[in-house]
């Protein structure tokens, strides 16, 4: 397992999964929360790499 | 009197909150399952357990917790994040896990596995904690 982006959703994922079931109660709730902040995690570092990629590092 | 009667009972009931907070860190979701919360306990343990293990199996490092020959104290703070994971970072120990090859390509995403997992887990006991006051 080296792909950048499969660990990168991985990770999101299981942060995702443990705010959620940390700050909700209900499962439709958590479920909901989940998705949001696993695909704001997913978004922002796809933006933030596009926007890093002209960058000489 | 009544002060002191009202400190009386509340000993058991400290005791029994430190006692949780201690089963939380040392084993992720416990906390939860102690105070009836099994789904969520079962989900923590296994999200939270895969997390760790899974930034062992990609190489990532157990950092010292003191001095050592490459003593830095970020490193350290790494290693007292990593101790938040409670028994599995014994364990990793024990069995000799951990070396972290720098060289290799996933090296920095399983310190990173590694850390969240402790740092969550120390969330998961603040979770329980307030559970256990009646805040949640």
């Amino acid at each position: 397992m080296q792909s950048h982006i499969l660990l990168l959703a991985a990770f999101a994922f299981f942060v995702s999964v443990v705010f959620a079931v940390l700050s909700k109660d209900d499962p439709k709730d958590q479920l909901r929360f989940g998705g949001l902040l696993f695909a704001g995690f997913l978004a922002t570092a796809i933006v933030l790499g596009w926007l890093m990629f002209p960058f000489p590092l | 009197m009544a002060t002191v009667r009202a400190r009386a009972a509340e000993r058991p009931q400290s005791a029994w909150i430190v006692l949780l907070c201690v089963a939380a860190w040392a084993i992720p979701g416990a906390g939860h399952l102690w105070q009836g919360r099994r789904l969520k306990g079962v989900v923590l343990l296994i999200t939270l357990s895969i997390m760790f293990i899974l930034g062992l199996a990609i190489e990532g490092r157990i950092f010292p917790l003191g001095p050592s020959t490459s003593w830095d104290i970020l490193a350290s703070l790494m290693g007292f994040s990593e101790l938040g994971i409670g028994v599995l970072y014994f364990i990793a120990r024990t069995l000799g896990a951990g070396e972290g090859r720098v060289l290799a390509v996933t090296y920095e995403y399983g310190n990173a596995f590694m850390i969240a997992a402790g740092l969550l887990n120390l969330l998961v006991v603040i979770d329980a904690y307030d559970i256990a006051l009646g805040r949640k």
